[in-house]
């Protein structure tokens, strides 16, 4: 009876072909480690978003006059409006926990090098999106912070010459923020920039498909047909559309090994998700910041105003520079460098495993310049903070210059013929 | 390299808290509230307090009667007879008929809506805040207050606590002599000993702790439980895998 159906299913859409092509007898590298969590988990963030964002939305006023007080009742009057809530709220700052780590993942195993440039730039794209999500998502609450940050934010891009007046103008939809700019901002946020961003989704998707992913050791498991010995390929069954091309060595089918490794990953992370949903949702003013419970004034402006510990390494940069315009462009270029990883690093080999130890170093510092950056931007500034901030947005652009220059004539070490693990 | 990273990461992210922390309380040390928002008697002086107090002129424009005296485990009936001062109904907002631009006449700016201030200020904050009043000749009201300085806010506990006055201390650093604030000192003509009025302002801050997230406890009695099915559900997902990847190792 089950095979009927399926059969009479398949007969009219490819629902089985699909399910073994990108799920069952997907080839997947055998030793993908811990790093390798971070994009399922980011798929699951991201339904999770949408799903407590529909409920959300269900009784969310988006007006001036009506924002704050909806979002405190859903926090007081709806049942389970607040988990709701904490969940969309801790989810924002999870989903850039995730995509932090996914994107770190692929610079320390150079997941961006040549077959998958393309790969990463779609990657780059969800980023770029989700930064607008988040910023849009901030404001709906119409707190204090969500005003005054948006205030700042949509200021930047006056700086730009010529048209800045008129593009900060037509994003705000009025002179200043006002519930023109509320409404639009609920409407980029709750359809456009989801329905950008699982197109997106889908397209990072099927770009790793069909390059296939890399792995912890940067070494390809699809080999030129016809150089593989027959008992050196895996006894599993893939799909002919890669086995016809290629020959596959040290893989496994996505399903169903990876799928029980990717719930335990799952099942973890929403062990530390629900601890920080239930009993710390503001994460000491992390998560949410204090001056947004209180409703958005216009007349009175916070002490100090900070965006949302995410967009703080970022913010610092900005800040790292007296000159608003070229803070502004550092900025943009602080990310644009970032999708550009794959032109700047002109090495052959992918894995920090295998390269020089100086990459291993700048790798560090890197990690260590996107922290402190992320720290100045989210406390208030002093002299010190500005001359940290100065020094680390040095080392940021750093990174990519150094990257360039030695990867170059890098000295590598020799690679592994199979993955050993 | 990978696990000193993370320890490294980790390490420097729980540095940042107290600066967080910190950047909040401003130069004035706050004082510990120590309150506990399950101690439900705490919880109902608190509210009797703030009916009879701060309600004259705070709102609490988002909080409904009704919730808070099932959450503080007060019977809605005698809540409705001997809290609700208005007569409004038991369902409503907890509100006040003050005019916003009246009040701003008369106190320099409107008394802020109170739904939120815990979260927004913190408890310590509210707690110190309470014990920071002192006789001050200068201001309208003719007191001021060492956490909040030149506050619109007239000491309205004094029927309580009494008079405070400000203790001085004289400080001198490269030979400019300042008057620094060490503390306050009741005059003793209030209804509460000193320790009395610390147990009525941990109430009233319990209180408005509570109002500030009326879910917390319901919240963490959930979590619990969540995480317990997590934890189990993690050891069967993790036997799963292990019994299934014995295929590729």
């Amino acid at each position: 009876m089950f095979g009927k159906i399926v059969s009479w299913i398949d007969d009219r859409i490819p629902m089985t072909r699909v399910w073994n092509m990108h799920i069952a007898q997907y080839p997947a590298p055998k030793n993908f480690n811990f790093w390798y969590f971070f994009g399922s988990l980011a798929m699951l963030v991201l339904v999770n978003q949408i799903l407590t964002g529909i409920w959300l939305t269900m009784n969310f006023v988006p007006s001036s006059e009506g924002a704050f007080a909806s979002v405190e009742y859903i926090m007081r009057d709806v049942e389970y409006g607040w988990l709701l809530r904490y969940l969309h709220s801790t989810g924002a700052s999870a989903f850039f926990i995730v995509v932090y780590m996914h994107m770190f993942r692929g610079m320390i195993y150079g997941s961006y090098q040549k077959p998958r440039e393309l790969l990463w730039l779609f990657g780059m794209f969800i980023f770029l999106a989700l930064m607008a999500e988040a910023f849009m998502g901030y404001l709906l609450p119409w707190g204090q912070m969500s005003f005054w940050g948006a205030q700042v934010i949509i200021s930047l891009f006056g700086a730009i010459p010529v048209i800045g007046d008129d593009l900060t103008l037509w994003i705000r939809g009025d002179y200043v923020i006002s519930g023109a700019t509320l409404n639009r901002f609920f409407a980029l946020h709750v359809i456009a920039l989801p329905l950008v961003i699982v197109i997106l989704v889908f397209l990072h998707i099927v770009a790793l498909h069909e390059v296939g992913s890399n792995n912890p050791e940067g070494i390809e498991i699809k080999r030129k047909k016809g150089s593989v010995a027959e008992e050196d390929k895996p006894k599993f069954k893939f799909h002919e559309y890669y086995t016809d091309k290629k020959d596959i060595v040290d893989a496994i089918p996505f399903h169903p090994y990876y799928t029980v490794k990717d719930i335990v990953g799952v099942v973890g992370f929403l062990i530390l998700f629900c601890w920080v949903v239930f009993f710390m949702p503001a994460m000491n003013g992390f998560f949410l910041e204090a001056p947004n419970f209180e409703a958005a004034n216009p007349l009175k402006t916070p002490e100090h105003i900070f965006p949302v510990w995410y967009f703080t390494p970022f913010y610092a940069i900005l800040r790292a520079i007296p000159d608003k315009l070229i803070g502004v462009a550092a900025m943009g270029a602080s990310i644009v460098v970032l999708a550009l990883l794959p032109w700047i690093d002109r090495g052959r080999v992918k894995s920090v495993r295998y390269r020089c130890g100086f990459h291993k170093w700048n790798i560090a510092g890197f990690v260590v310049t996107f922290v402190l950056l992320g720290w100045v931007g989210a406390t208030p500034q002093t002299d010190m903070k500005t001359i940290i901030s100065q020094i680390c947005t040095v080392t940021y652009f750093m990174f990519f210059v150094l990257l360039f220059v030695y990867s170059k004539n890098e000295k590598t070490k020799p690679l592994p013929e199979r993955l050993t693990k | 390299m990978m696990k000193k990273l993370i320890i490294g990461l980790f390490a420097l992210s729980v540095n940042l808290l107290p600066n967080m922390v910190m950047a909040a309380s401003g130069s004035v040390p706050l004082m510990e509230a120590n309150n506990d928002i399950s101690d439900q008697p705490s919880l109902q002086r608190g509210a009797k307090l703030f009916m009879n107090y701060c309600l004259g002129c705070h709102q609490m424009q988002y909080q409904r009667y009704e919730r808070t005296f099932r959450d503080i485990g007060i019977p809605t009936e005698v809540g409705q007879e001997q809290l609700i001062f208005d007569g409004s109904k038991v369902g409503s907002h907890i509100k006040n008929a003050i005019g916003k631009e009246d009040a701003a006449k008369w106190f320099g700016a409107a008394p802020p809506d109170l739904t939120n201030v815990a979260r927004v200020r913190g408890s310590d904050w509210i707690y110190t805040y309470l014990k920071s009043f002192y006789k001050d000749e200068s201001r309208p009201f003719g007191v001021n207050n060492t956490l909040f300085p030149s506050v619109g806010m007239p000491h309205v506990l004094q029927e309580l606590q009494g008079l405070p006055t400000a203790i001085t201390e004289e400080v001198t650093v490269d030979g400019v002599t300042t008057v620094h604030i060490t503390g306050t000192e009741t005059d003793g003509t209030g209804e509460m000993s000193e320790g009395e009025y610390d147990d009525a302002v941990r109430d009233l801050t319990n209180f408005l702790e509570y109002v500030g997230e009326p879910t917390r406890l319901e919240s963490e009695a959930l979590g619990i439980k969540v995480i317990g099915f997590l934890i189990i559900l993690f050891i069967l997902a993790f036997m799963l895998k292990k019994e299934y990847w014995r295929d590729v190792h």
